[in-house]
């Protein structure tokens, strides 16, 4: 799919939970369009927040200048999701009535699902939430795919290659090619090509 | 090769640290020093990364006070010298750098200190600019990647002049944000160390680097900060953007420059508002902050923790009542921004909208309401110990052998992962009533331990990890032998400063730079201070809580015992399985057993998870990291463990 080239910033937020890749996701996503000659600022935080909690990028793709690396609320274009529950939290804060949505569909349940204290919600309950706060979404099982081949955090590169695949921002195959050319080893590289294709095949 | 050493003109996405340790690279750095710290260690590690090829000569140090004065030697002796921290490592490295700012400097010596206002990933929302003020050394704050090299690159440049050390001041938005930057040419120097010491004491090149005569040097260093004001006054990285006679003029600097950037756009305030970025934020360039001032009636100070732009600005507004006539000043003093916590575009935005009484536009109501529907299904998600991590089985030993004991014992926290024992939910089996500094759990449970004789009749634990050992410990530890403190302290080693990203410490036989090293050896020291020592296997419950309850109930003075086991995370565990672990339904009783679910009630684990609708335990295969630990605490021995892929 032809990719459209923003003229104005795209605001995209990358979420999951610590430990699913978040944080290699984004880099390589920023690194494709920094090539494409977009200014780029992610905003991240990691070192403690990875131990087990929420974790979010946020991407400003800008033709021409640095941005805050936090979005203000109500503003993200697109919205990555790697956890379903994630994908609710960032909409209920940075979502519009113009966000897409590409979320995985595999739960990782918080401590407070597990005792019991809390309620994690329904598929059903999910969905209609996304309905509701998304101009579109996609729902996919990224983590599946993931370990049919051999590894669940590849999960994150499916979601790269669905993302690319719906043609909301600006890459394509072959840009992702040249960003893991930089960052992986041959061997790797087949195996995030495969995650890849696996994923665009997904939407 | 490292996208750190790509060739100049090229434009590459770095991490705000990068673009830090870049510039220090195209100022022809030498010698580079830190201890890991969040937000600040990618700064090291990167540089680590390229030290061979560079030449360079790199060390993550015991402490931030040494790694100061590691790269103090190198100034002194001619080279350029760059050491990073965290903004509490200021706090540590502080009593030296008094003296070194009396001293003075040679070689270009620039401090980074890296903060993290809102706490992100530290216990603590220290402020360490006004330790720039306090010790008396130029302050330079980057407000963008770009600026984060070439400021960094700067900063070398103005340490050589004015022969002093210069601190650089990031934040976790700027440290660890990524965006584009442009690159320099890196140097083609081989510099010689050479340190002159003959000459008269007053002579900042050849003399003795000492910090007397004192009021001498001190006055020495009031004249500096005059150059460096002088240097300011013209520094190409303070600018202004706006109209000539805003309405409201704000002053900022750091990440606040990109919120107030966005703020004042959401609100299409463009017209009305000038924007006052500062990068030299001590001393104030007074002649060009004046100027500003009197360009408008209304001044907004934003910044983040602490009120440090806004005062300096108010005592140089002061000095000039006559033209300050009729200013108004907004800020953290008169709460119109939050006094603590960090800010984003949203807060102010917010401040704006009170300023100028207009306000931004809505979500639809429609949508709005939506929000709030999905909102009231989201549960939190806390932080907790990752799956397989060696802190849920060691606090599971410590908790069971306090109630075992029976006399309500509790553990002195310290600074690491495992300070997470100290927040809930993670608390279900833990008990850590203390957490402040590295080091200071040790400190407290002696000071605790000298109680008795006014009725303090509790037993006293304390625990650090292997990092922070090395760091802050031993002195609490040799304090607390030598006084005679009844405590049980316990070191969680699990082979690495795990938090921060596995950087060496003295414990391993590596270095920064690769090379095999001496490891110096917890076990031994302990030994050599007399204490009783003991080392077990935090994931082997038994032999670990029999320890445990013998050292509770043994009268005396410090008992040690080290837990080994590697962090679930380190790269030598990472996605490998000790051990593959699942749920025998037929043997798990459920809600039925007497346990009251003791695997995801009590031990939580991620990974162990609550079949609703089966009313059983069940592993989550993708979370676990296959530790086993689970298998043992299963009174119904349901869960079972069997060889894995490591």
């Amino acid at each position: 799919m032809k990719a459209k080239t923003p003229k104005v910033t795209q605001n995209l937020i990358l979420t999951g939970v610590g430990g699913q890749g978040n944080v290699m996701a984004s880099r390589t996503l920023a690194g494709m369009l920094v090539d494409a000659g977009y200014v780029v600022t992610i905003g991240e935080t990691f070192g403690m927040s990875q131990r087990g909690g929420s974790v979010m990028s946020h991407l400003r793709i800008s033709p021409d200048a640095v941005k805050s690396p936090q979005i203000p609320q109500g503003g993200a274009d697109v919205v990555v999701a790697l956890e379903p529950l994630e994908a609710l939290r960032v909409l209920t804060v940075y979502g519009n009535p113009g966000t897409s949505l590409l979320t995985n569909a595999r739960p990782v349940y918080p401590i407070g699902v597990i005792t019991g204290e809390r309620d994690y919600p329904s598929d059903e309950a999910l969905r209609e939430a996304f309905d509701a706060l998304t101009q579109h979404y996609w729902l996919i099982d990224a983590t599946s795919v993931g370990l049919e081949l051999g590894n669940p955090v590849l999960s994150n590169i499916v979601m790269i290659g669905a993302l690319a695949k719906t043609g909301l921002l600006p890459f394509d195959r072959k840009m992702f090619e040249k960003e893991i050319r930089k960052t992986l080893s041959a061997d790797k590289r087949a195996l995030n090509l495969r995650a890849f294709d696996a994923g665009a095949e997904m939407i | 090769m490292t996208k750190l050493l790509a060739p100049a003109k090229s434009k590459v996405l770095f991490l705000g640290n990068e673009a830090i340790a870049r510039g220090a690279l195209e100022a022809g750095v030498a010698v580079a020093s830190a201890y890991p710290g969040t937000p600040s260690s990618e700064i090291l590690e990167s540089l680590s990364g390229i030290a061979g090829e560079r030449n360079l000569y790199v060390e993550w140090s015991v402490n931030e006070k040494v790694a100061v004065e590691v790269a103090a030697a190198a100034s002194f002796s001619g080279l350029r010298a760059l050491v990073a921290m965290k903004q509490n490592g200021v706090n540590v490295a502080s009593d030296f750098l008094l003296h070194l700012t009396a001293s003075g400097t040679r070689g270009g010596l620039v401090l980074v200190s890296c903060e993290d206002p809102g706490a992100l990933s530290s216990v603590n929302e220290g402020e360490s600019r006004y330790f720039a003020r306090m010790l008396e050394m130029p302050l330079l704050e980057p407000a963008d990647f770009q600026e984060a090299k070439d400021l960094t690159k700067w900063a070398f440049a103005l340490s050589e002049t004015i022969g002093n050390v210069v601190m650089l001041r990031s934040v976790t938005r700027m440290s660890h944000a990524s965006g584009n930057v442009i690159c320099g040419k890196l140097p083609n120097r081989k510099p010689r160390a050479n340190f002159e010491y003959g000459g008269p004491v007053m002579d900042s090149q050849t003399g003795p680097m000492i910090s007397t005569p004192v009021v001498a040097k001190h006055l020495l260093i009031r004249q500096k900060l005059k150059t460096v004001e002088a240097l300011f006054e013209k520094s190409p990285f303070n600018r202004y953007a706006g109209p000539a006679r805003p309405e409201l003029l704000i002053i900022t600097s750091s990440a606040c420059f990109l919120y107030a950037t966005e703020a004042v756009g959401l609100l299409g305030l463009q017209d009305r508002v000038g924007i006052l970025k500062l990068a030299t934020t001590w001393p104030l360039p007074p002649r060009l902050v004046t100027k500003h001032l009197q360009s408008a009636n209304r001044v907004l100070f934003v910044e983040e923790v602490m009120s440090f732009l806004e005062e300096n600005v108010k005592v140089l507004a002061a000095g000039r009542p006559e033209q300050m006539r009729g200013k108004t000043f907004f800020g953290k003093y008169d709460g119109t921004l939050p006094a603590a916590g960090e800010l984003n575009p949203d807060i102010v935005a917010g401040a704006l909208e009170k300023i100028f009484k207009v306000r931004r536009k809505r979500l639809p109501a429609a949508y709005a309401a939506a929000v709030q529907k999905a909102g009231a299904l989201i549960p939190p998600r806390e932080q907790t110990f990752c799956a397989g991590c060696p802190h849920r089985a060691s606090f599971w030993n410590i908790a069971n052998a306090i109630a075992l004991d029976g006399r309500r014992g509790f553990v002195c926290g310290d600074i690491g992962c495992y300070s997470m024992a100290a927040l809930t939910p993670a608390n279900g089996y833990h008990t850590m009533p203390t957490l402040h500094s590295m080091g200071s759990g040790t400190g407290l449970a002696g000071g605790f331990s000298q109680l008795g004789r006014f009725g303090f009749d509790k037993p006293i634990l304390t625990v650090c990890g292997d990092s922070t050992f090395y760091h802050a410990v031993i002195p609490a530890l040799i304090n607390a032998q030598h006084h005679r403190a009844d405590i049980t302290f316990i070191v969680l080693d699990n082979a690495g400063t795990a938090m921060t990203g596995f950087q060496p410490h003295p414990g391993l036989e590596v270095s920064a730079l690769g090379e095999t090293v001496p490891a110096v050896e917890i076990a031994a020291i302990c030994s050599a201070i007399g204490a009783k020592v003991a080392i077990a296997d935090p994931f082997d419950l038994e032999n670990t809580g029999k320890i445990l309850t013998a050292f509770l109930r043994e009268k005396g003075p410090v008992k040690v015992l080290i837990l080994r086991q590697a962090c679930a995370l380190s790269p030598q565990k990472k996605g490998k399985k000790t051990f593959e672990v699942e749920v025998n339904e037929d043997l798990c009783l459920g809600d039925a057993c007497g346990c009251n679910r003791l695997c995801t009630r009590i031990f939580r684990c991620p990974a162990l998870t609550w079949d609703r609708k089966k009313k059983k335990a069940v592993v989550d295969r993708v979370v676990c990291a296959g530790c086993g630990v689970c298998a043992a605490i299963c009174p119904q021995k349901a869960i079972i463990k069997k060889q894995g892929t490591a």
